[in-house]
């Protein structure tokens, strides 16, 4: 995990010509949108290479520790994707997700974060299409915003 | 030591705190007595007048055990912190602000441009027509006067120095800080950077209530609600921080039918301690219908103040964007 974000500094610092890229990254569960994105790769799909994917068994193990984590390390976004509502591998592990978002967007208002930073979107593994639209969609709003670079916010 | 019967000398330093700690010491009743008979309290701003040039001209090392309490947000909170350091073999972080940023650290979610604002301008109190606010240099006559600079970003001690052993509580309960203190008087100490005196379980293991293992439909504020005293708190929609927060306070609050607060912070695994609780009440509720599950969560008011009372700047995001 902070080697994930520790990567995403290296990566942003060589940034050629000094343009925004944003570094987003994605908590995908395995059974739905990690093979969603699969066969956003196989249909050869284009869409942006902006998510950093970290394949999680269920996105109700996405402790919101780890999106913390990410913004506190560098990154200008997260997504969290999991099965749609009923679909869930583990019977209710997306609930956790939904019941737990509503509360992380709040607590990261307060902290100033803008809300289209964050996103959790629904991708089955049959929603190739869908998942290139959910990536270029999150890398656009956040490409908008600009940079997070939460490290200058803590050191204010 | 013992040969020489020369006592210890220790000194109790408060940064940005309410003085709450220097009396909590004082909890721990006629116990205090066997610590006056080992050790000399040599500085303690809030008891005794010593000046800060009296620890200026100690030797290096010349303090045993130094207890600061209160979070760093000034450069006069720095500049003690670090000279205590250099004097003190021992240096204990006392205290929610100290080791957490405590309810200070709270300021975390404004930027120090809108606490001016508030305090000197906005509050209904304030009568101050020439917009005067704090200035760190004025000049007077020829005299120059230089107040210490608050920081925009409220810190925790070991932000600014290093520490040795944590004491933690709002303020620390007395048979934390009694426990902490015989452990020291004794010498049976864990590795440097560890909490003492208090647990290492949540405050759960310490609850008087009963889990019974239910869901919830809704959340209630404490002030609004009346619990049925017997069951766990959480259980009955209120929110309560017992399940990240460390044990050793006795469960007090909890006793009179308060949640817990999260005062003695983080467990000891547990990283952040308002992420874990987002975690731990996002499997609280009962409904799997998405909008339902939605809505019966949005009843939380305030998570940032609610969850990181004591620990905002302990948290992994420290504060607020000041832009956004």
């Amino acid at each position: 995990m902070s080697e994930t974000v520790t990567q995403a500094h290296a990566a942003k610092e060589t940034c050629p010509g000094g343009a925004f890229e944003p570094r987003i990254i994605g908590f995908l569960c395995w059974w739905c949108s990690y093979t969603g994105a699969d066969l956003a790769g196989t249909s050869r799909i284009k869409y942006s290479p902006n998510v950093e994917v970290i394949r999680v068994m269920c996105s109700g193990r996405v402790d919101p520790t780890f999106v913390l984590h990410a913004l506190a390390g560098g990154a200008d976004g997260v997504l969290i994707a999991g099965c749609h509502p009923g679909d869930c591998h583990y019977i209710n592990g997306n609930m956790k997700t939904a019941a737990r978002f509503p509360l992380l967007m709040k607590l990261l208002k307060q902290y100033g974060i803008e809300e289209a930073r964050v996103q959790m979107e629904w991708v089955s593994a049959s929603e190739g299409e869908k998942f290139a639209q959910v990536v270029d969609k999150i890398t656009e709003d956040v490409r908008k915003l600009g940079p997070l670079n939460w490290n200058s916010v803590v050191s204010e | 030591m013992e040969s020489t019967k020369e006592k210890l000398k220790l000194a109790f330093y408060w940064a940005a705190s309410c003085g709450g700690c220097e009396i909590s010491l004082l909890e721990i009743g006629e116990r205090i007595l066997k610590v006056v008979e080992v050790a000399d309290l040599v500085f303690c701003p809030c008891l005794v007048d010593t000046k800060y040039k009296d620890i200026e001209v100690m030797p290096d090392g010349a303090l045993d055990v130094t207890f600061i309490n209160g979070a760093i947000r000034s450069s006069e909170n720095e500049h003690v912190a670090k000279l205590l350091r250099k004097k003190s073999k021992v240096l204990i972080s006392y205290g929610s602000c100290a080791c957490d940023g405590g309810i200070p650290s709270l300021a975390n979610l404004f930027t120090l441009k809108d606490i001016k604002q508030h305090a000197y301008h906005e509050t209904d109190s304030t009568d101050n027509p020439q917009r005067v606010e704090p200035r760190v240099k004025h000049t007077e006559n020829g005299y120059e006067l230089v107040l210490p600079e608050l920081w925009n970003t409220v810190r925790k001690l070991n932000d600014i120095v290093r520490v040795d052993y944590y004491i933690p509580g709002c303020a620390p309960a007395a048979e934390t800080t009694w426990n902490a203190i015989e452990q020291l008087l004794t010498g049976a100490l864990p590795p440097l950077g560890n909490v003492i005196g208090a647990g290492k379980k949540a405050v759960c293991e310490e609850c008087p209530y009963t889990k019974k293992d239910e869901r919830i439909t809704e959340f209630h504020r404490p002030h609004l609600f009346r619990a049925d005293g017997e069951q766990c708190l959480l259980e009955q929609g209120l929110v309560c921080l017992g399940a990240a927060t460390r044990s050793g306070c006795g469960a007090q609050c909890l006793q009179c039918g308060m949640p817990c607060r999260g005062c003695y912070g983080a467990l000891p695994d547990v990283e952040d301690m308002g992420a874990k609780m987002i975690s731990a009440i996002g499997s609280l509720v009962a409904s799997n219908d998405e909008e339902e599950v939605k809505a019966v969560m949005g009843q939380i008011e305030d998570p940032a103040g609610t969850l990181y009372r004591f620990t905002l700047a302990n948290s992994l995001l420290v504060r607020r964007k000041s832009d956004g």
